[in-house]
């Protein structure tokens, strides 16, 4: 595998030379930045600290989308399974037999990995709106289970009941929240130095070689869809942590955990922020809850107003697609990003 | 016995309504090539209108129908020209997923505006109500008229797509939009009237199917799933593909609501897991594809 992606990553790293390194100049302050603007969102705003852990959780739910979409090009509006089924296993794992909130996230993690690895082998040969049609299912599927295999999940009841033990034994889960916002993003900044370590990876570069062009990898010998797959899998390991860490931090799981609007949303909040940058993946998110939380507080109609327009508004007014979008919009909110949400939330 | 009977009636009616919404998406999706998520916001706009006119204004059953199709196909015309005309063919499925995700968004928002968010109905006329004899059974008058309102659908748009000149032109467009354009064939105008034709189909279904698929704001973000779903089966721009995916999936659901009550719509979307693995790009191959 490495032998096949190392001249493929040589070749898309040249091409892409001059971005690459004008971003890397950028690049090693960005992670230690975003530690840094969540400490200080701890000591600043310490009334919003369940809002703040959601953000952080879901972040890095939208990181996993970021994954399959932004370095993978698979259109999915099905992450959310991978979301639920993690969350899902580590809230099953702790109220039946371990409540060590590491032992959930690895749970999670690995749960799913394992049902983006198979689902994944199932669906990836296909393209266009078969796949979209795929993941959709793919997602109702894993939400009827849950829904029906009450005994395990607690069905429309959303499973109840999980109790995480101190972390490492030392720190105890408190009802300010103060332990949930702090393991949260201690994770979301271990899980995006993770990802980028994976996508600077000659096997990263492959995945992006594959989404620019397939017919070229598979000329040079590589199989596109099994590089697909792969990181498909890869990018369920982080849903799955995500929505473990959903279930550890917040002590409920729900049906819609696994449901369409979540993907949707998911969706939403990465285009937000950009695509196939990881950054992006945060600041969306944190864009997108913050402005929710204060608009939806009077009427969630008027939310759905406003998200509609502004998604019209950036597939219109920005052309050249996507990628253009997103270069802009995170040009615009990159420089000033963490003054912006802070004043927002405040 | 019984049960296969009732499953035979109320599969083919759920059928007919999922066919006459999706039949309006997969046309405009094979020839625009737009994966319009909004598709199922137009069939709730045309619910909704139908609702108000005839529990509103007070119209009678069939000229509310009338009215809602035509008001939604107007309404939703400008769309046409303002918004999907710059994504139609688009390579790039992620900006029409988000453009149409994100006029659903506003529709939602809109028609829970103006019409509240409770749930609404379309008062069914007596002559709806009761039931027919068909043989030694008897059906319910509404899924009688359902079912005979998709046939008419599927024989009418046959004939009108194979057939008329429309129809000549439009399959023109389809199979080659360059060559048709050059022709002399006008595609700006067969794409607003095969919009037109999209909207007014989800509308029609939006209104007969108001009983079994009820109206409510998130109608439009509950079904879209479905008629999607019977587009990837059917195969886009398939009128007898869409039909077949419809009434089969149909089928399935309501047979396994029936028979199996605890998994709901886990055999819908099992069923279109496995399809779709064996028919990639559902049972009868697009004419885009």
């Amino acid at each position: 595998m490495t032998s096949v992606a190392e001249p493929d990553g040589k070749a898309a790293s040249m091409t892409r030379r001059l971005p690459l390194a004008a971003r890397r100049e950028l690049d090693w302050i960005g992670i230690p930045l975003i530690a840094a603007v969540g400490l200080a969102a701890y000591w600043l705003l310490p009334d919003d600290l369940a809002l703040l852990t959601r953000i952080a959780a879901s972040a890095l739910f939208v990181l996993s989308l970021d994954l399959v979409l932004g370095y993978g090009g698979i259109a999915t509006l099905g992450q959310a399974a991978m979301f639920g089924t993690g969350a899902y296993a580590a809230g099953i794992l702790a109220v039946n037999w371990n409540n060590d909130p590491f032992a959930m996230l690895a749970v999670g993690g690995l749960a799913g990995g394992l049902i983006a690895l198979v689902t994944g082998a199932l669906i990836l040969h296909a393209r266009g709106l078969t796949l979209l049609m795929l993941t959709i299912a793919v997602a109702q599927i894993v939400q009827e289970v849950a829904n029906k295999a009450r005994d395990w999940t607690g069905g429309s009841d959303g499973l109840s009941g999980i109790d995480p033990a101190p972390v490492l034994g030392m720190f105890r889960f408190d009802m300010f929240g103060h332990t949930s916002y702090l393991f949260a993003l201690a994770v979301l900044v271990v899980g995006l130095a993770v990802a980028r370590r994976i996508v600077r990876s000659p096997f990263g570069l492959a995945c992006r070689g594959v989404k620019e062009d397939p017919l070229r990898i598979s000329a040079i010998g590589g199989s596109p869809k099994s590089y697909l797959v792969a990181l498909y899998a890869v990018a369920g390991v982080f849903a799955g942590v995500a929505g473990a860490l959903t279930a550890v931090t917040s002590g409920i799981v729900g049906l819609d955990s696994a449901g369409f609007s979540w993907s949707a949303e998911a969706l939403v909040m990465l285009v937000l922020g950009g695509t196939g940058r990881l950054y992006g993946a945060v600041i969306g998110t944190a864009a997108f809850m913050g402005v929710h939380h204060i608009l939806a507080a009077n009427d969630p109609y008027h939310w759905m107003a406003f998200i509609g327009l502004f998604l019209i508004g950036i597939v219109l007014f920005l052309p050249g697609g996507i990628v253009s979008v997103t270069g802009r919009i995170s040009a615009l909110l990159r420089p000033r990003a963490a003054p912006g949400h802070e004043g927002d939330r405040a | 016995m019984e049960s296969i009977f009732g499953i035979a009636v109320d599969g083919v009616a759920y059928g007919m309504i999922l066919f006459i919404i999706s039949v309006g998406l997969s046309v405009t999706l094979g020839l625009m090539r737009v994966v319009n998520l909004a598709h199922g916001a137009f069939a709730m706009v045309g619910g909704y209108v139908a609702s108000y006119a005839a529990q509103g204004a007070g119209l009678p059953y069939g000229v509310a129908l009338v009215v809602a199709v035509v008001l939604t196909v107007l309404a939703t015309l400008p769309l046409e020209r303002l918004l999907y005309r710059r994504i139609y063919g688009s390579a790039n499925e992620l900006a029409q997923v988000l453009l149409t995700i994100g006029l659903t968004f506003v529709i939602v928002a809109g028609m829970n505006y103006l019409f509240g968010p409770t749930l609404k109905r379309i008062p069914l006329p007596e002559l709806l109500t009761g039931t027919v004899e068909l043989g030694p059974k008897a059906i319910p008058t509404h899924r009688a008229f359902v079912i005979a309102a998709g046939a008419a659908t599927l024989v009418g748009l046959w004939w009108l797509l194979e057939r008329t000149d429309f129809g000549i032109r439009l399959r023109a467009a389809v199979d080659d939009p360059a060559m048709a354009a050059a022709l002399g064939i006008r595609t700006e105008r067969l794409y607003l009237a095969t919009f037109a034709l999209g909207t007014g189909l989800a509308a029609l279904g939006g209104v007969l199917g108001a009983e079994l698929l009820p109206l409510e704001p998130y109608y439009a973000i509950r079904y879209i799933v479905l008629f999607l779903a019977v587009v990837a089966v059917g195969g886009a721009g398939s009128i007898f593909g869409s039909a077949a995916a419809a009434l089969a999936l149909g089928i399935v659901d309501t047979a396994g609501k029936y028979l199996i009550p605890n998994f709901g719509e886990f055999f819908f979307y099992a069923a279109l897991i496995l399809i779709l693995f064996r028919w990639p790009h559902g049972f009868f191959k697009g004419r885009t594809a």
